[in-house]
C-alpha cells in the first residue's frame, strides 16, 4: 500500500517574491529569436527537421492537382467574401438597386443580393466572377489530374485509396459546384434546379418521395436555397477540406511517383526538397492561379445574372446549359430516345433515369472499381512508385482515350443547340449524330489509341535495338539507299526498356498432377482478359538481342545491311560521311 | 328679265342654254367632286404597277405571277405589307437559296422599290399593314415599364431568342435568329405577322404597349454596356465552358511547363 506523501511546508513555487530580491540562476531564454519562441511551444523544429527537406520529383504534370488545390483556396477566399452579402433566402422582395433593366420586378431576396453584390458593392461583381471561373477550373483541373493519375498507373498498390479518395472529391466538386450555381436564383439556375427536380423524380418507385424530401414539397417551394446554401457553404466544403488534407498527406506518406529514368528506381524519389526549391515554385504557382483566375473575373462575363432575370417557373431561355462539368449529363439526356413505361399508377422515366442517375453512377463506379479490376487482371500485386509511360500499357491507355471520347460525346450532345446554330446545321441532325457517335467514336478511339501506343511500342524497340535516324542517307556503291542510324545513349536506353512486362495469365484448373489444389487457379475469364489486357504488348528487347545489335551495328557500314539500316557508331566514319 | 323672254325664241337660244348647262354640270362637278382623291388614285395605281411590275421579276417564280404561291412558295394573298416590309426589310426575300429558313441578309432593294411591293400585295386581299413609327418607338417609357418589357421578353421570346436576343436554334435546321441589330419596325412586325417559325402574337395577347416595352427593354439591354467583360457570344455556358477550358486551363498548363521547365531540374 502507497502511503501519501506529506504535504510540504513551503516551496520556491510558493514563496511571494518581493521587490528586491536577488533573482535566481536559472539560464535565460535567448531574447527576441521568434522561432525559438515558437519552437518551444509548437515543435516546429522537429517537423521541419523531417519535411522541409522532403523531395519531390520535378514535371509539369505533377502541377495539374495543384492547380485544383489554389483553385480550392481562391474559393474559400472569395466564397467568405462573397457570404457577407448574400442573402439565402426565397422571400419575395421589390428589387430597387442600381441596376436599372430590372427595377420594381419582384424577385427572391436571393436574387435581389445578388444584384447587389453585383452593382452596388465595390468589386463584387469582380470577386463573383473569379469566385465561378475559379470553380470551373478547381472541377477542370481536378479532371486533368485524374486523367494523369490514370494514364501513369498511379493509381496502383500503394495508392488504390487515395484513388478512391479522389474519385469521391471528384463527385463532390461536381455537386459543390452545381449548388452555387443554384444559389443565385435566377432563370438559369431555377432551369438547372428544374433539371435536378426531374432527375430526382425519375428514380423508380421512391422519385416523388425523394423530390419532396429534397425540395420540401412541390418544385420550387420556399426551401431549397437555405438548403443549398449550407450545403454550399458548410457541408460538402468541410467534407472537401477534410478529403483534400487525407489525400495530400496520403501523397506525404506514400512519397510521390515519378517517372522512369536512370538512377530512378522504386526505393528512392528523385527531385528537389520542399525547402527552397518547391516552396518557391509552389508558392509562386498560387499566385500565378490567384492571378489567371482574377484576369479570367475581370474580363471575361460568366453567368450574367442580370441579363438572366428572376427565376420563374413560366420562363425559360435559349442556351440553358448547366457549367461545363454536368453538360454530359445534361447531354446524354438531350440524346437519350423517350423510353417511358407505365405501370398502374407508376411512371418509369427511363428517359431521364438511364442518362442522368445511371450514367453518372456508371462513370463513378467504374473509376473507383478499375484499380482493384487491373489488379486482378494482370495479378500484379507489388508496390509501384515508378510511373507508367502511358504507351507501354497499351490497353489501359486505349481504355482511357475511349472513355475520354466517350465523355466528350456526352458534352458535345449537352450543347447540340449552339452547334446547330454556330454551324449552320440542323439541330435533328446533330443530335442523331450523336446517339450513334457516343457507342461508335469510343470504339474508334479505342483501336487508334491502342494501335497508336503498340506502334510507339515498336519505335521504342526499334530505338532500342538499332539507335536513333542521323537523317543521313548513304549510298552504296551498287546503287542501294540506307540510312545510318546513330546508337543511343545508355541513360535513354535503360528508360526505354526499365518497365516490366508481366507474364500472362494462362488457364489454369489450380491442380497439380495428382489432383491436389494448388491454390493458383486462374479462370478462363481471367485468362481472357489478361491477354486482352497485356497480350498485343510488343516484348521488350532481351540484353542479348541488344548485346546482338551493337555487334551488328559495329559491322552494319563496312559489311552491308539486309534490312535496309545502317548504322553508325564511329565519330570519324560519321564526319567522313558528311563530308562526302 | 326681259331680254330672256324676247330672245327666247331666238335660232341661237337652245345651242346657247345647252351650252350654259353643260358649263354650269362642269362647274358644279369641279367644285363637288374629289380632286385629291383622283390625284391619289393614280399614285397608288402607279405604285401598285410598279409593285406588280417587280413582283413579276423578283418573287414570281416562287410565289406564282398573280401571288397565289406554289410548290415554292406560299401565297401572298392576304399577308399584307407588314410581312412584305419585314421579309424584304431584313433581306429575307428575295431568297438567296432554298433552304430550312429564309436568312436575313443586306438589303439590296430601296425602300421605294420594297413600298411598292408591299402595296401590290396588300392590294391583292386586306392584310396587316406596315405599323405606325409611334407603336414601336420604345421610346418615353419609364424604368417600371421597361423592366416590366424585360419580364414579357422572358416569358414570351427568350425560349427561343435566348435571354439576351442572341438567338437560338430550332428543329430542323431552323433557328430563331438574333434581335441585335434588328430595326425596331421589324421586331414589331415579326411580333405581329409571325414569320416563318415565329408564332403570331395577336394584339390580345400583347398589347401595343407591351410590344412598345419588349423593344424598349431590347433596345436599353443591347445599349448597355457589358458590365463583366467580353461577353463571350452571350450564349449561356457553354461558351463559358469552353472559353475557360482553353483560356483558364490553357494558360495554367502552360504556366506549370515553364515552372517545371524552370531553374532546378531533376532530369
Amino acid at each position: 500500500m502507497a502511503k501519501p506523501v506529506g504535504i510540504a511546508g513551503s516551496s520556491e513555487a510558493l514563496e511571494a517574491k518581493r521587490p528586491g530580491d536577488v533573482e535566481s540562476s536559472a539560464p535565460k531564454p535567448a531574447k527576441g529569436n521568434v522561432l525559438t519562441w515558437a519552437d518551444d511551444r509548437l515543435g516546429l523544429a522537429a517537423i521541419g527537421k523531417s519535411n522541409l527537406r522532403k523531395v519531390f520529383p520535378d514535371h509539369w504534370s505533377f502541377l495539374l492537382g495543384e492547380i485544383a488545390l489554389y483553385s480550392f483556396i481562391v474559393l474559400l477566399l472569395t466564397g467568405v467574401f462573397l457570404t457577407i452579402w448574400f442573402k439565402p433566402s426565397m422571400a419575395e422582395t421589390e428589387y430597387h438597386g442600381a441596376y436599372q433593366l430590372l427595377r420594381g420586378l419582384p424577385m427572391s431576396e436571393a436574387f435581389a443580393s445578388t444584384l447587389t453584390l453585383s452593382f452596388d458593392i465595390r468589386g463584387g461583381l469582380l470577386v463573383r466572377q473569379v469566385h465561378h471561373w475559379a470553380a470551373m477550373l478547381f472541377v477542370a483541373a481536378a479532371f486533368v489530374h485524374m486523367l494523369r493519375i490514370f494514364f501513369t498507373g498511379a493509381f496502383r498498390k500503394p495508392r488504390e485509396i487515395n484513388w478512391l479518395i479522389g474519385v469521391g472529391l471528384m463527385s463532390l466538386t461536381m455537386i459543390e459546384g452545381f449548388a452555387g450555381y443554384s444559389l443565385p436564383d435566377d432563370l438559369l439556375s431555377g432551369t438547372g434546379l428544374r433539371f435536378v427536380d426531374g432527375l430526382v423524380r425519375s428514380i423508380p418507385v421512391i422519385g416523388t418521395w425523394a423530390e419532396f424530401f429534397v425540395f420540401g414539397g412541390e418544385f420550387p417551394g420556399t426551401l431549397i436555397i437555405p438548403r443549398l446554401y449550407m450545403v454550399h457553404i458548410l457541408l460538402v466544403p468541410g467534407i472537401l477540406l477534410g478529403l483534400i488534407s487525407a489525400h495530400l498527406a496520403l501523397v506525404v506518406y506514400h512519397k510521390h511517383t515519378q517517372y522512369p529514368g536512370p538512377g530512378r528506381t522504386e526505393h528512392n524519389v528523385v527531385g528537389y526538397p520542399l525547402f527552397p526549391v518547391y516552396m518557391a515554385k509552389a508558392g509562386g504557382f498560387f499566385f500565378v492561379v490567384f492571378g489567371i483566375t482574377v484576369l479570367m473575373g475581370a474580363f471575361m462575363t460568366i453567368n450574367p445574372v442580370w441579363k438572366f432575370g428572376p427565376y420563374n417557373p413560366s420562363q425559360v431561355t435559349a442556351g440553358s446549359q448547366p457549367d461545363w462539368y454536368m453538360g454530359w449529363v445534361e447531354g446524354a439526356i438531350r440524346i437519350v430516345p423517350n423510353w417511358e413505361w407505365h405501370l398502374g399508377a407508376t411512371t418509369w422515366s427511363w428517359n431521364i433515369f438511364l442518362p442522368g442517375v445511371g450514367l453518372m453512377g456508371l462513370l463513378f463506379t467504374g473509376l473507383g472499381v478499375w484499380p482493384f479490376v487491373e489488379q486482378w487482371i494482370t495479378g500484379d500485386k507489388s508496390e509501384h512508385h515508378l510511373l507508367d509511360r502511358p504507351r507501354n500499357a497499351a490497353t489501359r491507355t486505349a481504355l482511357g482515350v475511349a472513355g475520354m471520347t466517350w465523355y466528350a460525346m456526352f458534352w458535345i450532345a449537352g450543347g447540340n443547340d449552339i452547334i446547330a446554330t454556330k454551324f449552320h446545321v440542323s439541330l435533328n441532325a446533330v443530335t442523331y449524330v450523336m446517339r450513334v457517335a457516343v457507342f461508335v467514336a469510343p470504339v474508334i478511339a479505342y483501336i487508334i489509341a491502342k494501335r497508336t501506343a503498340l506502334s510507339l511500342q515498336r519505335s521504342d524497340h526499334a530505338r532500342v535495338l538499332h539507335g536513333s535516324e542521323t537523317g543521313i542517307i548513304h549510298r552504296s556503291p551498287d546503287g542501294s539507299y540506307s540510312e545510318a542510324h546513330a546508337p543511343i545513349t545508355t541513360d535513354e536506353a535503360f528508360t526505354l526498356t526499365q518497365h516490366k512486362q508481366l507474364p500472362l495469365a494462362l488457364e489454369d484448373e489450380g491442380l497439380d498432377v495428382n489432383g491436389i489444389p494448388t491454390g493458383q487457379s486462374v479462370s478462363k475469364l481471367r485468362s481472357r482478359l489478361s491477354h486482352w489486357f497485356m497480350g498485343d504488348d510488343i516484348a521488350k528487347p532481351t540484353p542479348e538481342e541488344i548485346e546482338e545489335a551493337h555487334h551488328h551495328a559495329g559491322h552494319a557500314l563496312t559489311e552491308g545491311h539486309d534490312d535496309g539500316h545502317g548504322a553508325v557508331d564511329d565519330a570519324d566514319e560519321l564526319s567522313e560521311i558528311t563530308s562526302r | 328679265m326681259r331680254f330672256l323672254s324676247r330672245r327666247r325664241r331666238s335660232p341661237g337660244a337652245k345651242p346657247l342654254t345647252l351650252l350654259f348647262a353643260l358649263f354650269l354640270m362642269g362647274a358644279i362637278y369641279s367644285v363637288v367632286s374629289p380632286a385629291q382623291q383622283v390625284a391619289a388614285d393614280t399614285t397608288k395605281d402607279a405604285q401598285i404597277a410598279q409593285g406588280k411590275a417587280l413582283f413579276d421579276v423578283t418573287c414570281s417564280s416562287c410565289h406564282g405571277l398573280n401571288a397565289e404561291g406554289g410548290s415554292q412558295g406560299p401565297s401572298l394573298i392576304g399577308v399584307g405589307a407588314a410581312s412584305v416590309d419585314f421579309q424584304m426589310g431584313t433581306g429575307r426575300m428575295p431568297l438567296a437559296h432554298p433552304g430550312a429558313q429564309a436568312v436575313r441578309k443586306p438589303v439590296t432593294y430601296t425602300a421605294d422599290e420594297i413600298a411598292a411591293i408591299a402595296a401590290y400585295v396588300a392590294d391583292l386581299a386586306p392584310g396587316p399593314a406596315i405599323p405606325d413609327p409611334e407603336v414601336y418607338s420604345g421610346e418615353g417609357l419609364t424604368e417600371e415599364e421597361i423592366a416590366r418589357g424585360g419580364e414579357l421578353f422572358r416569358t414570351n421570346c427568350s425560349a427561343c431568342h435566348n435571354f439576351e436576343g442572341s438567338g437560338g436554334a430550332l428543329p430542323g435546321g431552323k433557328y430563331a435568329p438574333t434581335l441585335k441589330g434588328v430595326a425596331n419596325r421589324h421586331i414589331y412586325s415579326a411580333i405581329r405577322i409571325g414569320p416563318q417559325q415565329m408564332p403570331v402574337f395577336s394584339k390580345g395577347a400583347l398589347t401595343d404597349a407591351d410590344v412598345n416595352e419588349i423593344i424598349g427593354y431590347l433596345n436599353q439591354l443591347h445599349a448597355q454596356p457589358s458590365q463583366g467583360g467580353f461577353d463571350l457570344g452571350g450564349i449561356g455556358p457553354v461558351s463559358e465552358g469552353f472559353w475557360g477550358w482553353l483560356v483558364g486551363m490553357g494558360s495554367l498548363v502552360g504556366v506549370a511547363i515553364w515552372l517545371a521547365k524552370k531553374g532546378a531540374r531533376a532530369k
